[in-house]
């Protein structure tokens, strides 16, 4: 019988029941395809780092300029080592192709010890890894690049082309990615890296003491260069993005928290509009806490199917973005090509317990208050928002912004703003139980205008805050999240704006390949750029990783022309060295924000960097952003930098053209001088600031989509609490008719409350998610990337959120009263109410 | 002809069908109500009670027939002018009261006379005299859920009368009271519709609330016929 009362308002009402049901597994869907999407793209990063180090104990690293090849030596005759595998590991700029092929030179013989399911069946056949100019491309690396055995492939060396001939294609199993392998011998040679390493794999003697080795390799290897355990390198690639994994978690948990308020919503107002019927059920002895459980039960029974249809869904999603974005959502550093997602059934499982917990959760609540409810009163008419009236929820709300305010004020946790979720969290929670109390405040103040159906309007709106609160609550939750959302990302664009301006004077950008280890602009080039009729100017940038922890990520290291009077003007500096703190004996060093928060580079401190085998002292004496690297970069001058390395290659350069020259023709003439028109990216400055934003537009689009599905959930909610009112309201409007209020002044009035109502949600909404913004901004923008951002407000987008929702709330409250009004004015005056 | 034997309302061979298929719910119905009359109308569930008061509030079209208000047919009148009619000229009272909830007393008696754009100030005024004729002076700034039945369909008589409507239609006014308050409401009401100088249909099952009436009309079998008293 019980169970029959439990379904009996679903059955009811099965169309909202069905889209409640669909808003909350929208909401589970999202979180469970983001998860399983991370998951799947995660597994196959691990997958591929696990397959790269085979059976090593210990992975030797340098930056990717290497080492001498003089230690493989000395590390392959320490006590404890078994075998010392030598490797050359680039990421090789290949002419035609936009992106990088990552290529790992190594020692077969040695390698099909330590890396046996990385080679597969070649391993078997060592020599034909020796044949001259040879590489072998993984199955995912020769669809990519369109070659197949015999065919040839063009990679940049410096400036000029090399061909490689394709020997084999990889198993499949043996790796799931983009890779090229060939002889290390060859690769040095290729690549111009004779004598160079920048990497080495060791596996131990079965009695060694991993602790004692590793000791005696710190004592042995050189500035830059760090032995590490293989767990250390699968996990550095995977923290690099996991700031915007975990943000982007978050983004879909919104959802989920939208679709939690749906069903308190849709709970709350089915209980007011059920209330003596339910009142009844506790007169024929049906106890408090049973009723407690039927009315929390509707809710878990809701959210379980809603959750089961929400994971399904979910995992079609994770399917449809592996498939079309190879598991990379937005940002471009998870891409993860032959990534499949694997059956998670523990995965299902929880995020069917969120969903079926998280609906519960909103179910409690209403079914708490209906359960404490004397049913003598809750019998009486009218009696709805006296029960809501008892509700004293202000001293909990001003005590969670309290809390969420000071949350904010506290540091990452473990490079993750988790309190600054937390803060908003709390500030949202306290904000939206502060929702009654201010909504009475506001509609307390509302004149009397003289005209009937606004008069009528406002005085409903004023006896009935709870309620119209209620159904506000999912809207308020999306909105100024959405709000939140669109003041970080326009600052945030406009701030990069404004640094793409800084960082790019010139009228072209010369660069090579992108983010290639093997394609640079010797001196002879760098000539020939200078020179080229048109160019009235141009200076050489060099660029290259770094390694400053074994456990992160590269840093970027730039040399280029500067001092400490360009600095300003050049980079774009948030903090500088005052002239009595130089110390004059360390060269000056910039370095991006990223590099405080991670590295603890001080305005001020000493840092040291490591060039040339060794660690040179530098004094920090500015810090600029970087909206490029979340990793890190520093930036020294080129002149010390040659002074130290020896190295007077570049990687970019910035060119300004003499009066009259056409940009598209120097460009044209640059790249007929050089020996290979394909090392080189050039551009004019305006294009490149096209194609960043792009970039930056379409790594912000995902959160776009997240968002407006929130609020979409969230305007559902308005509509559900537009049309539950509206129906139990129909006895009032038919009395109003037969008193002689037209049919339009009926609609006026509740447009006028839908419209009165969502004013008072759009304004709550505005200075909430202005309030959220500013943690988004100043706390998980900051903690997450260590990008610090200008406030900005988007001002006209803000203008049409606000509108969209008034007129979708206006509009939905009139369609809600022409059904209501369909009802013949004798009938529902007769009706009891 | 004196005022009195002027007829308020005139309905002439009135008929309604919903339904090809389905025998008529009124058939040929004629009435007269001359002005000051109060009238009973009695009749069983479903017998076409509630059709009947949907013409003659102009919330429905009969499918033949005339309804005169004051020498006019307004049958054919579209939605806006049968509810301006509704508004300046009657009044109405039902059986669940529909007293808006969210206003106070003195608001849901003065909101007839909002819609007629009578000032504030004389509304006021008129609302706290009509208050006071039904036994709730001092009530204007209590909340309906503060009120028992009787007082809240007092409330529901002071609105109905506030405007000085020509015609008061009440709905089973008493269903929702206990035989004592039922009384006082009918003996009210009849008083207050007597004192206005207006007229009055009250749709009821009680005898002894038709009784209150200056005539009993039975509805029964689709028509309207003169009741047995007594």
């Amino acid at each position: 019988m019980k169970l029959e009362l439990v379904l009996a308002p679903l059955k009811e009402q099965p169309l909202r029941a069905a889209v409640t049901m669909l808003a909350l597994a929208l909401g589970v869907a999202l979180c469970s395809a983001v998860y399983l999407v991370n998951a799947g793209a995660l597994e196959e990063f691990g997958q591929a780092a696990r397959k790269l180090v085979g059976d090593a104990d210990l992975v030797v690293r340098g930056a990717r300029a290497g080492f001498p090849e003089a230690l493989y030596g000395e590390i392959a005759t320490l006590p404890g080592i078994d075998l010392a595998d030598p490797m050359l590991e680039l990421d090789a700029a290949v002419a035609g192709v936009p992106s990088t092929l990552h290529i790992i030179g190594l020692d077969p013989f040695r390698a099909s010890s330590i890396q046996p399911a990385l080679l597969g069946e070649f391993g078997r056949d060592m020599r034909a890894m020796l044949d001259r100019d040879g590489i072998f491309l993984s199955v995912a690396a020769a669809a990519q690049l369109q070659r197949g055995v015999g065919d040839h492939l063009d990679v940049i060396v410096g400036a000029r082309t090399r061909a490689l001939r394709v020997l084999g294609i990889l198993s499949e199993s043996s790796y799931p990615g983009r890779l090229g392998v060939m002889d290390i011998a060859q690769a040095q040679w290729t690549f111009d890296r004779l004598g160079i390493l920048n990497r080495i794999d060791l596996r131990l003697l079965p009695d060694a003491h991993l602790a004692l080795v590793q000791r005696e390799l710190a004592r042995l290897l050189p500035a830059g260069v760090a032995a590490v355990v293989p767990q250390v390198e699968r996990d550095r690639a995977v923290n690099v993005t996991r700031a915007y994994r975990v943000n982007l978690n978050m983004l879909a948990l919104v959802s989920l928290l939208t679709g939690a308020f749906l069903v308190f919503s849709t709970q709350s107002l089915s209980v007011l509009r059920r209330r003596s019927s339910l009142a009844l059920l506790r007169a024929l002895g049906l106890k408090r806490g049973e009723l407690e459980r039927m009315l929390l039960a509707e809710g878990l029974v809701l959210g379980f199917i809603g959750s089961c249809v929400g994971v399904a869904i979910g995992q079609a999603i994770a399917h449809l973005l592996l498939y079309l974005f190879a598991g990379d959502v937005g940002n471009g550093q998870l891409a993860v090509h032959g990534a499949e997602l694997r059956a998670q059934p523990f995965a299902w499982l929880a995020f069917i317990l969120i969903g079926t917990a998280v609906a519960g959760l909103g179910a409690w609540i209403p079914a708490r208050e209906a359960a404490a409810r004397a049913p003598a009163r809750a019998l009486k008419a009218g009696d709805a928002e006296s029960g809501l009236a008892r509700v004293r929820t202000a001293p909990l709300a001003l005590g969670l912004i309290a809390l969420g305010a000071l949350l904010a004020f506290l540091p990452s946790v473990g490079g993750l703003p988790i309190f600054g979720y937390a803060a908003i969290a709390a500030l949202l929670f306290g904000a939206v139980l502060l929702v009654p109390a201010t909504a009475s405040r506001l509609l307390a103040h509302a004149p009397r205008t003289g005209k009937l159906p606004l008069d009528v309007a406002v005085a409903q709106l004023q006896g009935s805050v709870g309620q119209s609160t209620i159904s506000l609550a999912a809207i308020i939750v999306s909105f100024s999240l959405m709000i939140a959302m669109a003041i970080m990302v326009y600052s945030f664009r406009e701030s990069f704006e404004h640094w793409l301006e800084h960082i790019l004077p010139a009228d072209i950008q010369l660069r090579m390949a992108e983010a290639s280890d093997t394609a640079y602009l010797g001196i002879p080039e760098q000539a020939l750029v200078r020179t080229t009729p048109g160019v009235e100017r141009a200076e050489f940038r060099r660029s290259q990783s770094i390694s400053l922890a074994a456990d992160r990520a590269q840093v970027v290291l730039i040399a280029r022309d500067i001092d400490l009077a360009r600095a300003p003007d050049e980079l774009s500096l948030v903090r500088s060295l005052g002239r009595g703190s130089r110390t004059a004996a360390l060269e000056p060093l910039w370095v991006s924000e990223a590099m405080v928060d991670q590295y603890g580079a001080r305005l001020g401190s000493r840092f040291e960097l490591p060039l040339g085998g060794r660690r040179v002292p530098f004094q920090v004496v500015g810090v600029f952003r970087d909206y490029g690297r979340s990793t890190g970069s520093v930036v020294i001058d080129r002149g010390v930098y040659e002074a130290v390395s020896r190295d007077p290659t570049a990687t970019d350069a910035s060119l300004w053209l003499g009066p009259g020259a056409d940009a598209a023709a120097v460009i044209e003439r640059i790249r007929a001088r050089l020996p290979s028109r394909d090392s080189v990216e050039l551009r004019t400055t305006g294009d490149v600031r096209e194609l960043s934003l792009r970039i930056f537009d379409r790594a912000f689009a995902v959160t776009y989509v997240l968002e407006a599905i929130a609020v979409l959930i969230g305007l559902v909610a308005v509509s559900f609490a537009a049309s539950s009112t509206t129906l139990a309201r129909r006895g009032e409007f038919g009395m109003l008719r037969h008193l002689g209020l037209l049919r339009r002044q009926v609609l006026v009035m509740l447009a006028s409350e839908g419209v009165v109502m969502s004013l008072v949600g759009v304004l709550y909404g505005l200075v909430l998610g202005g309030c959220l913004s500013l943690v988004l901004v100043y706390v998980v923008n900051r903690q997450s990337f260590s990008w610090s951002v200008d406030l900005a407000i988007p001002w006209t987008e803000v203008a049409a959120f606000s509108s969209i929702l008034v007129i979708a709330a206006a509009v939905t409250a009139t369609l809600s009263g022409r059904t209501a009004m369909s009802v013949d004015a004798i009938r529902a005056v007769r009706e009891d109410w | 002809m004196t005022d009195t034997d002027r007829a308020l309302l005139e309905l002439s061979g009135l008929s309604k069908r919903y339904r090809s298929d389905r025998p008529a719910v009124l058939d040929n119905i004629d009435f007269v109500l001359k002005r000051g009359e109060y009238v009973a109308i009695m009749g069983e569930s479903g017998v076409g009670k509630s059709t009947l008061l949907n013409l003659l509030a102009g919330l429905d079209r009969p499918d033949s027939g005339r309804i005169l208000f004051d020498g006019v047919d307004y049958a054919g009148y579209d939605d806006d002018a049968a509810t301006l009619l509704r508004r300046r000229r009657m009044g109405f009272i039902f059986q669940a009261f529909h007293v808006l909830p969210f206003l106070d007393v003195g608001r849901n008696v003065a909101l007839p006379l909002e819609l007629l754009g009578v000032a504030r100030a004389e509304g006021d005024l008129r609302v706290a005299r009509m208050l006071e004729s039904v036994g709730l002076a001092g009530f204007e700034r209590r909340l309906p859920r503060e009120l028992s039945g009787g007082e809240l369909q007092r409330v529901a008589i002071a609105r109905a009368l506030v405007h000085r409507p020509e015609l008061v239609l009440a709905d089973e006014p008493t269903g929702n009271l206990d035989p004592r308050s039922a009384g006082q409401i009918l003996a009210l009401l009849r008083e207050r519709i007597r004192d206005s100088g207006g007229s009055g249909i009250l749709i009821t099952h009680s005898r002894a609330a038709a009784a209150t009436a200056d005539r009993v009309l039975l509805l029964d079998g689709r028509r309207l016929t003169a009741a047995e008293t007594g």
